[in-house]
């Protein structure tokens, strides 16, 4: 049974990665799960320069969910390099890097700073966090600023290239569109939904910067409906992303067109879930005499199509 | 893990058993366990709880309650299971240059001190318990030295803060060579920390925080240091227990 796919030059041994800003660099949960049964680890959110991340309180949990505004603290892009790259290149699993910066000129000395590294095989770009002042939800709001990104960095390398969307716009499959158009490998999304909680006894916002990114099952919705739209509209692969905690959520995100997925938020809970969500899409198959996951990828049927046991569609 | 028993220790509050012997043999006191209630996704996350106390192969943790996740611990009973991570975290990191351990806990802060008292006492310290609470049903005894309680409501103890209870034992007996170990709501331990200051004695405070992950992955749990080359700790792998003298209290530590 094949578990496999392809993003651009990159293939990845299964369907199930990490996301970015949940498996820190990889060496933090080495302890509680086998990596070399993920797909592959996206990176904490690599910057030119180290970045301290918000004041706290950083997190809030709400009703199946929980908002964060950690503010992409990470330890920059030369620490990263000689401290974190050196682990990751031990593993058995494909290291996609994620690049975060507040303008194009920082995303392409990030990348070019990474590109010639071994280890490093592939990048997603960060166009969409909500919790930062300079660069996040500016740039990934507005389209031709996603474009002008992609476009810059597209001639960079030749590694695959993966843009990270946000679900705070109006019709995110247009943003994946101008991605596919400057000539990206794929996109992933969708990013957090901005979001906020109170504390009735203090009336106070239960975080420091007032809102958030809402993650976890309580979106796992709303993100079906956004990789279902963006599959309707692009060719390029889509990387499915929110509140995945079992692989029964993994194989809803293929149905609804994604190649692959990024677990998340379950990480928390479980610092083994993503290993455990890949074995669990793979028995699946299995049980259900699938050849090649590749198969249901985009096989949700809608009632135009049903073909339920016994119905015969009319011609 | 599975839970062998479940006792009430004072109003709302509760002291949890769950077999684990390897657990039991790698804990120390200051060290935390994160704990999932359900296999449900509302509460969603671990929570954090200090070690309390171990017994043979079965460790202990002390909580009361407080939302709809302490509720269904609450609720618990033996045989059944919780998911547990652990051990987690640093320890109390003192030296052996002290004499008189002044423990100051406030409400459900307690917690991390039955373990911590018995490894003293195993010392041959002399330990003095500080114990503020908002009356005295709430108040926990087990596991605890020579405990001195404060009270809001004055119904049991010294009426005030634990602060203030400390204050006043100090002036009418001798400690030698004291060391402070806190815990409890931000509020006690920044009075904890000014206090520990200006009377120039040594203080180690265990911090509470929201924590998603408790291995340094979600980075959560920021405390600001006072210096250093990264500008936060984070209180699941940098502490919880830190050298009062290393961090700084945001307005946002409620």
């Amino acid at each position: 049974m094949n578990t496999a796919c392809t993003i651009g030059s990159l293939t990845l041994k299964n369907r199930v990665l990490v996301a970015s800003g949940t498996f820190g660099y990889g060496n933090e949960v080495s302890a509680y799960t086998t990596l070399s049964k993920l797909g592959g680890i996206v990176t904490k959110s690599v910057s030119k320069l180290p970045r301290q991340g918000n004041a706290p309180t950083r997190i809030a949990e709400t009703a199946s969910g929980m908002l964060n505004s950690i503010g992409l603290a990470n330890v920059g892009v030369e620490a990263f390099v000689s401290d974190k790259l050196p682990f990751l290149r031990t593993l058995d699993t494909t290291i996609i890097v994620n690049i975060a910066a507040s303008s194009i000129d920082e995303y392409v000395e990030v990348l070019e700073r990474v590109d010639g590294e071994e280890g490093v095989d592939g990048y997603e770009i960060n166009v969409s966090c909500p919790n930062v002042k300079d660069g996040g939800l500016n740039f990934g709001t507005k389209c031709d600023m996603t474009a002008a990104i992609t476009r810059a960095l597209r001639p960079r390398t030749t590694k695959p290239l993966i843009i990270k969307l946000t679900p705070n716009v109006t019709r995110i499959s247009e943003f994946a569109q101008a991605c596919e158009d400057e000539g990206a490998d794929a996109v992933s999304l969708i990013n957090t939904l901005v979001g906020l909680a109170v504390d009735v006894r203090t009336r106070r916002p239960k975080l420091s910067t007032i809102t958030g990114g809402l993650s976890g099952p309580a979106i796992k919705p709303v993100a079906l409906a956004k990789v279902y739209e963006t599959a309707r509209a692009v060719k390029i692969p889509i990387v499915g992303i929110g509140g995945i905690m079992t692989w029964e959520d993994a194989i809803e995100f293929l149905l609804v067109g994604a190649t692959a997925v990024q677990v998340g938020t379950a990480n928390f809970r479980d610092p083994d879930a993503g290993a455990k969500i890949a074995e669990g899409m793979a028995a699946y198959c299995t049980r259900e005499g699938i050849d090649d996951i590749q198969e249901l990828v985009g096989a949700m049927q809608t009632a135009a199509q049903a073909t339920a046991p016994g119905f015969v569609a009319a011609r | 893990m599975r839970v062998t028993s479940i006792r009430p220790v004072a109003d709302e509050t509760y002291a949890l058993r769950f077999h684990a012997p390897d657990l039991a043999a790698a804990l120390k006191p200051g060290q935390f366990l994160n704990i999932l209630v359900s296999d449900l996704s509302d509460p969603l996350l671990r929570r954090p709880y200090s070690i309390s106390n171990i017994v043979e192969e079965e460790c202990e943790i002390l909580f009361s309650v407080v939302g709809k996740g302490t509720g269904i611990l609450a609720a618990k009973r033996a045989g059944e299971t919780i998911g547990v991570l652990g051990p987690l975290g640093n320890t109390f990191g003192y030296t052996k240059d002290f004499e008189t351990a002044l423990i100051v806990a406030g409400g459900i802060g307690v917690a991390p001190f039955p373990l911590l008292t018995a490894q003293l006492r195993a010392e041959g310290r002399a330990v003095q318990t500080f114990l503020g609470a908002r009356s005295a049903s709430r108040v926990v005894r087990d596991g605890l030295d020579n405990l001195h309680v404060a009270t809001d409501d004055g119904s049991e103890g010294f009426h005030g803060t634990v602060i203030g209870c400390l204050a006043q034992w100090l002036e009418t007996h001798e400690a030698p060579a004291p060391r402070i170990f806190a815990c409890g709501p931000n509020a006690m331990l920044r009075a904890t920390q000014d206090f520990a200051s200006t009377y120039g004695i040594p203080c180690e405070l265990s911090l509470e925080s929201e924590m998603a992950c408790g291995v340094g992955i979600c980075q959560g749990c920021p405390i600001e240091r006072v210096e250093g080359e990264r500008k936060y700790a984070l209180v699941c792998t940098d502490g919880p227990c830190f050298d009062s003298r290393d961090i700084i209290f945001h307005e946002f530590h409620a």
